[in-house]
């Protein structure tokens, strides 16, 4: 009986786990832009550096 | 595919093949020039000057849509109130971008701003078409930032603080929320279930079944009272007002066999059903989440369509000086500047200046009117002569625009609520279901003398099998794949309800000007070719819509350089053998020369005759087989137009529209509208016009082409964009062929519940029969929506 809890209460978390993730990745506004950001991949070169370092904020 | 985009993706170098097409915007060329303007040819060295030349080669451009060509003139807006500052003295502002053709433009406005060291950030979102910038020192460095990328050919218009705060689309990331936690409960409490629905088989304990339904029950309890909000809420509404609709049977499903199943778990039953609960409402939340989206799309493009429109105003100082600012900031008693080929931004009488006035948008009419000192003018209103000045009033209850507004609100409230077609089968099926469900517990309890928690269980199957998963599926599965078609076609719905109104649609009534001709003028007549060639090197440099219709007719041309610009008269080179002009009769040709009743431009050249090139509103190319087509569907066409008898005769004649009616005002169309449904017509109406705006309310459905007046676009059900007028045989046939998929859909779901029904009341159904059930009718209605896409194709 024991290790049935445990092994349900070990996946329930883990989905648990994922659904925060998930939920934490839609707050972060990483599902506003699925079409940018299906093509911005192509272009994924590095910014030049900065000329001037940017200011301390 | 290949041949178009070998075309379209223009090559590094040499340009040698390629003269006929622009060197940086893609557009036709004059033959053996690189490129069409000198705005293209100063864009790609700044490309090539800043190494980002890999954007020519990336890039595929489409055709249908606005080529990457510099404005002329880049359009001064005021930014400084659009712009956010916060406490690190970071400045902030949105911009909706005109001009994004593929992630290439992306890459391109990101680099050249992320070059600029006063940039922080720079990121354009490719879905919303929106630019987000954000960069540090002065505010008023934004105007240049704009320019750096408004010259490589994209268009920007600052988007207003409000609208942003409202675009926030908070009810999509409730349901995308709700969704997630449903699924995670769903995927958790079905795992349970199988071993529960497999301890059937061997022998599992009563103990360990418990333990998993106590599992389940702590999992799916909160997961429901979260993720059934959005139903929960819909469903309290209808109640309270007396109504229901689909949300009311899935929500008391839902609760009724989660409160049942929790009982049997207190009590040790054997029956448990909250996977069933959980999975229904993850199924309904896809089908939400799908329809919300795609609609929240469709809207959005709407409103960057209008945002784009937005046009700043050029305000008059004591000094003497102008300065640009926003529509609303206009007092009453300001005086406003509009120059030759400017679109009025306000209500207003006409102060000085003797300017010639296009109101097409506004009343309907289609040839401009010569307008002076005392005559009132209105928002949409295009100045087509010489530079005016207007003297904004207030926006009282007298001005055209809030006779419309009020109409519109009129037209709005005696339309009535339109109910959906699943909210009428809802409003059968709801009370029947529950009658059997309290039929099956009585018989259970009061006849067969079971005891009260096993009936319950019996009934609470009946409600299971009932929950109209697939009832509730299959209208919103339709309604996605068709926005969608639409969407892509350049059709944006913007109601929920209007695919099932256009369905209805047994009679069409359309507007004239801008709605089944062409928003612009174009050149009639057959002119001098040697004379249009000359003619369109002059007009090349000029933004007046009678040079852009000059222009059009005679195809690209290169602009000849010295070109002078009279204000308010015409357009004048010196050459060697004297000057050429284009313009009015007056500044062109002789004063006395006859300018006729319609808009004319003149052409002058050293030692030859004046030549005189005539415009009139022309019909869109393909509305008479639109017309014919729509007739073929057995629909009957009306045309309303607030213009003068005469060209409305004139194009119902050439067009075949038998019944017509000319010199109509708002009112009048509204009423002739309401005739037409107090028949039992169901009125679709095409219009763009602002007097169209209260009729568009008035009919069952109505359309607007994108080149609408502002409040049509508003109140129209469906936007489409693009030159032609199929986009409404388009939108009614997607309509038709959606009712009958929703119609199959619907019968194919109530068909699985009078099959599973009688086995459900007599006791039969076990928690995984349910779950099977469920699933795939569900599945069924998804494939039967799915065969829709290819009956289109």
């Amino acid at each position: 009986m024991t290790p049935i809890l445990y092994l349900i209460c070990i996946s329930v978390s883990l989905g648990g786990g994922a659904l925060a993730l998930f939920l934490w990745s839609l707050r972060s506004g990483q599902y506003d832009d699925m079409e940018g950001a299906a093509n911005r991949v192509l272009f994924d070169d590095d910014l030049p550096p900065r000329d001037q370092p940017p200011k301390s904020t | 595919m290949s041949g178009a985009a070998a075309q379209a993706i223009a090559p590094a170098a040499p340009y040698a093949a390629a003269d006929s097409v622009c060197a940086h915007c893609g557009a036709p060329a004059p033959a053996g020039h690189r490129f069409c303007c000198p705005g293209c040819a100063a864009a790609r060295a700044t490309i090539e000057g800043l190494g980002l030349g890999r954007y020519y080669e990336q890039r595929v451009l489409d055709a249908s849509l606005r080529a990457p060509r510099p404005e002329e003139a880049v359009e001064r807006h005021d930014l400084a109130r659009h712009i956010a500052t916060d406490a690190a003295g970071i400045h902030t502002l949105t911009l909706a971008v005109d001009g994004l053709q593929c992630g290439a433009c992306v890459w391109l406005i990101e680099s050249v701003l992320g070059r600029d060291p006063a940039v922080v950030q720079g990121r354009v979102n490719m879905t919303t078409r929106r630019l987000r910038l954000r960069w540090r020192g002065a505010a008023e460095e934004g105007d240049r930032l704009v320019a750096l990328v408004a010259r490589l050919g994209y268009r920007l218009v600052p988007f207003d603080a409000s609208c942003l705060a409202a675009a926030q689309d908070r009810t999509g990331r409730e349901l995308l929320r709700a969704l997630a936690v449903a699924g995670f409960a769903a995927g958790n409490v079905m795992m349970l279930s199988v071993a529960v629905w497999a301890g059937l088989l061997q022998d599992m304990g009563p103990a360990t079944r418990a333990l998993l339904y106590w599992m389940s029950a702590l999992v799916a309890m909160p997961a429901i009272a979260y993720a059934g909000r959005p139903f929960f809420r819909s469903a309290w509404a209808a109640l309270r007002q007396g109504r229901t609709n689909m949300d009311v049977p899935i929500s008391v499903g839902v609760v009724l066999v989660t409160g049942i199943s929790l009982s049997e778990t207190m009590r040790g039953g054997p029956h448990a059903y909250f996977d069933s609960a959980v999975s229904l409402l993850f199924f309904l939340l896809i089908g939400r989440v799908l329809d919300h989206r795609a609609r929240a799309q469709a809207r959005a493009t709407a409103e960057q369509l209008l945002a784009l429109r937005m046009v700043d105003v050029a305000v008059l100082q004591p000094d003497g000086s102008t300065r640009r600012q926003g529509q609303e900031s206009v007092a009453p008693g300001d005086l406003v500047l509009v120059g030759m080929g400017e679109r009025v931004g306000v209500d207003g009488v006409i102060a000085r200046g003797q300017g010639q006035l296009d109101a097409s948008l506004v009343t309907g009419e289609s040839l401009p009117v010569a307008a002076g000192p005392g005559t009132a003018v209105f928002a949409g209103t295009v100045n087509l002569g010489a530079p005016v000045t207007v003297r904004a009033t207030a926006t009282g209850g007298a001005t055209l625009l809030a006779e419309c507004v009020r109409l519109i609100e009129a037209a709005e409230a005696r339309r009535g609520r339109f109910v959906v077609f699943a909210d009428r089968v809802a409003r059968r099926y709801a009370p029947t279901v529950h009658a059997a469900a309290l039929l099956t517990f009585l018989w259970w309890w009061g006849v067969q003398g079971v005891g009260v928690a096993e009936a319950l269980l019996t009934a609470s199957a009946v409600l299971i099998i009932t929950c109209p998963c697939a009832l509730a599926l299959a209208v919103p599965a339709v309604q996605v794949l068709a926005t969608g078609m639409l969407f892509r076609a350049g059709i944006l719905l913007k109601s929920p309800t209007a695919l099932e109104r256009l369905a209805q649609v047994d009679t069409v009534v359309f507007d004239k000007t801008g709605t089944l001709t062409e928003p612009a003028l174009a050149l009639v007549g057959n002119a001098d070719p040697q004379a249009l060639r000359t003619a369109a090197t002059l007009a090349a440099s000029s933004r007046h819509p009678l040079s852009r219709a000059l222009l059009a007719a005679a195809g690209p041309a290169a602009a000849a350089e010295g070109v002078r610009e009279v204000s308010g008269q015409g357009l004048a080179l010196a050459t060697a053998a004297g000057e050429i002009r284009l313009g009015s009769a007056r500044f062109a040709a002789a004063a006395a020369a006859d300018d006729g009743d319609s808009p004319a431009l003149w052409l002058a050249r050293p030692g030859q005759p004046p030549v005189r090139f005539a415009f009139a509103e022309a019909a869109r190319a393909d509305a008479a087989a639109v017309l014919a087509r729509l007739r073929g569907l057995g629909l009957d066409i009306h045309l309303l137009s607030g213009d003068r008898p005469g060209p409305v005769a004139r194009l119902a004649e050439t067009l075949g529209i038998a019944t017509w009616q000319a010199g109509c005002s708002p009112v009048e169309k509204v009423a002739r509208i309401e005739a037409l449904r107090a028949e039992g017509r169901h009125v679709l109406m095409v219009g763009d016009g602002l007097n169209d705006g209260p009729s568009l309310a008035a009919a069952l459905v109505s359309m607007s082409p994108s080149t609408a007046a502002d409040l049509s676009q508003t109140v129209a059900d469906v936007v489409f964009q693009g030159a032609k007028l199929a986009p409404v045989v388009t939108a009614l046939l997607t309509a038709r062929r959606s009712q009958a998929a929703m119609r199959q859909n619907i019968a194919l779901s109530l068909g699985y519940n009078v099959l599973m029904v009688p086995l459900a009341m007599a006791g039969h159904v076990t928690p995984w029969l349910a779950a099977a059930a469920m699933s795939s009718s569900s599945l069924l209605v998804m494939l039967n929506s799915l065969r829709m896409r290819r009956a289109v194709r």
